[in-house]
């Protein structure tokens, strides 16, 4: 697959921006380099920019400013159907007037592939994707999965080296979905596809990419692999963005060392790891994952600090239980505990002690 | 299925007090389709009256016309049989016998009645449409009706010589029957001779071939450029944001709101020899004078002025689908390696079809039977049948033959429309 070229830099955004007036920018000021073979997600809220970027690589947008390059070539000039990249949209695009077969065979026509050949690769790709006896079938006879799993095959079917896909999932079932999220994943790896792949929907990011780019506003807010990202996200947004967190509102009092002392909007004083904060007296937003927060004193570890609380809400969801407390003046303070047989189940009203470790608690930007 | 057919046998289904289940559902959707079947039926009688029912009775018109063998009277409406004995003596004599004197003295007793009648113009006229210059002898025969006497034949050869014409003879043979196919025949430029035999009409007097065809023609032509033209509008109407789209889908309707006359007297403005068009070249030093183009009262003036009115009827199906074509289609298809070219033949166009069809269908039945228009701009050789169909009608009073050339149009349409299904299917159709 490599070709001796540089395979830590396959796709390479240089500086790039884009707008569709002439007064907004959509993306602004975009670098992200991206190694042969691995799958990145570009995960965002709706008009955040993400979508544009897979346009652009895709060569159905033009940057506004800045370069893109593929495998070292600069392809901001180069038109769509030259740039060899396999793409899966949304809708999947699946020619309608076609045969699921002659739906494959349209890349590798194109390409002027003889057909005897032709038929050994489309019987290869939808094996691949388990969909070996469908090849005379028509799109409307599939399901939705099935129809994704073809267009999938269509992406992959002449070989390309990089893949985009374009929140490929978001028409599937929860089920359906996550078994594709595997098969995806799988497949990426095993055919050694770099993929770019573009979703609004954070689960699937995690649990599918080697890297993730959260996007928002234009800019990659924070580009890392899935369990950092998650664990020490680097701004505000980010920590909003992926999975579930409280924050609560403060001041910064004093930095020292890889600790800071917040004094929260009602007076209490709480000791945070500083990211993004840089001087006392700025304003902060102190973020602490559900699951770090600890109800049960007497498995408190030394050097958590603790705080009141009083339990507003008590929803049983099976495998955990989440309450809904009020912390320091947050009324959607939110605490997840296993259903572990020796777990309380905490009544609306009582007043408990809550705590965590200064090390969890993240002070970001506010 | 499976469970139905344990014992080999598919079981009948029943419901659970024994009834058998298809019975059921039938009664039980009875009420409903009742219901259903009173609503249309108002559009149903309304169809019948005034659209099934004239037709069928044009169409008959066409293979029955009984001038030469019945009178009405207008005032009181009685019918009373005419020409009988001349009918019984055809009945006796086998075809191309030669009339003798007691065909003459039953054509005598005959014009007697014609006379009582004052129906002498009516079996005339019947006549005169197959043998023209015939209608004055019988208003004159029976004028002298009482004054005839044996022996007949001198008689009536005294008043005209070509009652012995035996083209004549042929022709009231023909008409004695109410039912006849000659119509079709003089529809499709041909004749009977002396001896029944079929052939071709004088060529000097072929018209309607030649009509028919350049009316086939015509029509194929303004269907190409409706398509030609209406193509890329279309695709624009279905590409542009939705603001922009309504603003020009409004200009697309726009002849729609205009009277029709108004739209043509239009073209005769703009095409005509001293008209805008010309004018405009001519100023621009492009044309000389004396050269002006003639774009008027000849084919040209007809296929522009019909091309520009059957233009939405072109654009209104294509419109319809291609704009829920999703434009990922084009973009997965460039995606794949496909030249913008290639994606719009391979990805895009076959995606059309049925609007292309429907469009087209739509385009060539109105252009076929469209009527104001080529009388208007037409000029001689810019006539189509419609406009022959409405001659027979209005001028030459020959609705028989109006009818038998409408309905070998309609004929005509319905084969292509036969045609169509076999090759497109009719389920492929798509108005909108």
């Amino acid at each position: 697959m490599a070709n001796g070229k540089n395979d830590d830099a396959f796709v390479v955004f240089d500086r790039v921006q884009k707008s569709y007036d002439g007064e907004t920018l959509v993306v602004k000021d975009l670098n992200l380099t991206l190694p042969r073979g691995e799958f990145l997600t570009m995960l965002g809220p709706s008009g955040s920019g993400k979508t544009t970027c897979l346009m652009m690589l895709a060569g159905f947008e033009t940057a506004t400013h800045g370069e893109i390059l593929l495998d070292e070539r600069p392809i901001n000039n180069i038109p769509p159907h030259k740039r060899g990249i396999g793409m899966v949209f949304q809708s999947y695009a699946l020619f309608p007037h076609m045969t699921v077969g002659e739906n494959l065979s349209f890349p590798l026509e194109v390409r002027g592939i003889a057909k005897s050949t032709r038929e050994e690769k489309i019987k290869r790709a939808l094996d691949m994707v388990q969909m070996g006896q469908f090849a005379n079938r028509r799109p409307a006879q599939l399901s939705g999965g099935q129809q994704q799993r073809i267009a999938l095959a269509r992406a992959l079917v002449f070989e390309p080296e990089l893949v985009l896909m374009d929140e490929p999932l978001g028409a599937l079932d929860k089920q359906l979905r996550e078994h594709m999220q595997f098969e995806i994943t799988r497949l990426a790896h095993e055919l050694g596809i770099t993929t770019v792949y573009v979703t609004h929907d954070q689960t699937e990011a995690l649990t599918m990419s080697d890297r993730v780019a959260v996007f928002n506003d234009g800019v990659i807010q924070q580009l890392a692999p899935p369990d950092q990202l998650y664990e020490t996200p680097q701004n505000s947004f980010v920590a909003q963005f992926i999975g579930e967190n409280n924050t609560l509102n403060g001041v910064i009092t004093a930095i020292k060392g890889d600790l800071c002392e917040v004094k929260l909007d009602n007076g209490e004083v709480i000791d945070a790891k500083p990211v993004n904060v840089s001087k006392v007296g700025e304003r902060t937003c102190v973020s602490i994952r559900p699951e770090r927060v600890e109800v049960n004193p007497a498995r408190l570890q030394p050097g958590a600090h603790t705080l009141k609380a009083e339990v507003l809400e008590f929803i049983y969801m099976g495998d955990i239980f989440r309450t809904r407390l009020r912390v320091a003046g947050n009324e959607e303070f939110i605490v997840k505990t296993r259903n572990a047989p020796d777990q309380v189940r905490m009544t609306p009203g009582t007043q408990i002690d809550i705590g965590w470790l200064p090390q969890d608690c993240r002070a970001l930007d506010a | 299925m499976t469970d139905a057919t344990a014992n080999g046998a598919p079981a009948k289904l029943t419901t659970a007090d024994g009834k058998p289940l298809k019975a059921a559902l039938a009664s039980a959707q009875s009420h409903a389709r009742r219901r259903a079947f009173f609503l249309v039926l108002p559009l149903l009688a309304f169809i019948v009256i005034t659209f099934v029912a004239p037709i069928g009775q044009m169409l008959h018109r066409s293979f029955h016309n009984d001038g030469f063998t019945m009178h009405e009277d207008i005032g009181s409406g009685v019918r009373t049989p005419i020409m009988t004995n001349l009918k019984a003596w055809f009945d006796a004599n086998p075809a191309g016998t030669e009339p003798t004197e007691e065909a003459f003295a039953a054509l005598a007793a005959d014009m007697v009645v014609l006379r009582e009648l004052k129906a002498p113009g009516q079996a005339g006229t019947r006549i005169n449409y197959e043998l023209s210059g015939s209608r004055s002898m019988f208003t004159k025969a029976a004028r002298k009706a009482n004054d005839l006497e044996a022996p007949f034949k001198d008689a009536f050869l005294d008043l005209d010589k070509d009652w012995n014409n035996p083209d004549l003879w042929r022709v009231m043979r023909d008409a004695s029957s109410a039912y006849t196919f000659n119509f079709y025949l003089a529809a499709l430029d041909l004749t009977r001779n002396a001896d029944g035999s079929i052939e071709q009409v004088n060529e000097n007097r072929q018209v309607y071939v030649t009509l028919f065809s350049r009316t086939l023609l015509l029509s194929i032509l303004i269907t190409v450029l409706t398509f030609m033209l209406g193509y890329p509008i279309a695709h624009l109407l279905a590409t542009l944001p939705l603001r922009y789209s309504n603003l020009l889908m409004i200009l697309v309707l726009l002849p729609f709101w205009t009277s029709l006359l108004v739209r043509t007297t239009s073209w005769m403005v703009l095409l005509q020899s001293q008209g805008v068009v010309n004018d405009s070249l001519v100023g621009m030093g492009l044309l000389d004078d004396e050269n002006r183009l003639q774009m008027m009262y000849n084919q040209m003036g007809t296929v522009i002025a019909m091309t520009h009115i059957l233009l939405p009827f072109m654009v209104l199906p294509l419109y319809s689908v291609m704009r829920p074509i999703n434009p990922s289609y084009v973009r997965a298809a460039r995606s794949l390696g496909a030249t913008s070219w290639t994606a719009f033949r391979r990805i895009y166009f076959p995606q059309t079809v049925p609007g292309i069809g429907a469009g087209a269908l739509l385009v060539f039945i109105l252009a076929v039977g469209y009527y104001i228009t080529p009388a208007l701009v037409g000029g001689a050789d810019g006539q189509l049948i419609s406009n022959l169909i409405a001659f027979h009608m209005q001028k030459s009073l020959n609705w028989s033959l109006a009818a038998a050339l409408a309905a070998l149009l309609l004929g005509g349409i319905l084969i292509l429309y036969w045609l169509y299904d076999r090759l497109i299917g009719i389920d492929n159709l798509k108005l909108g």
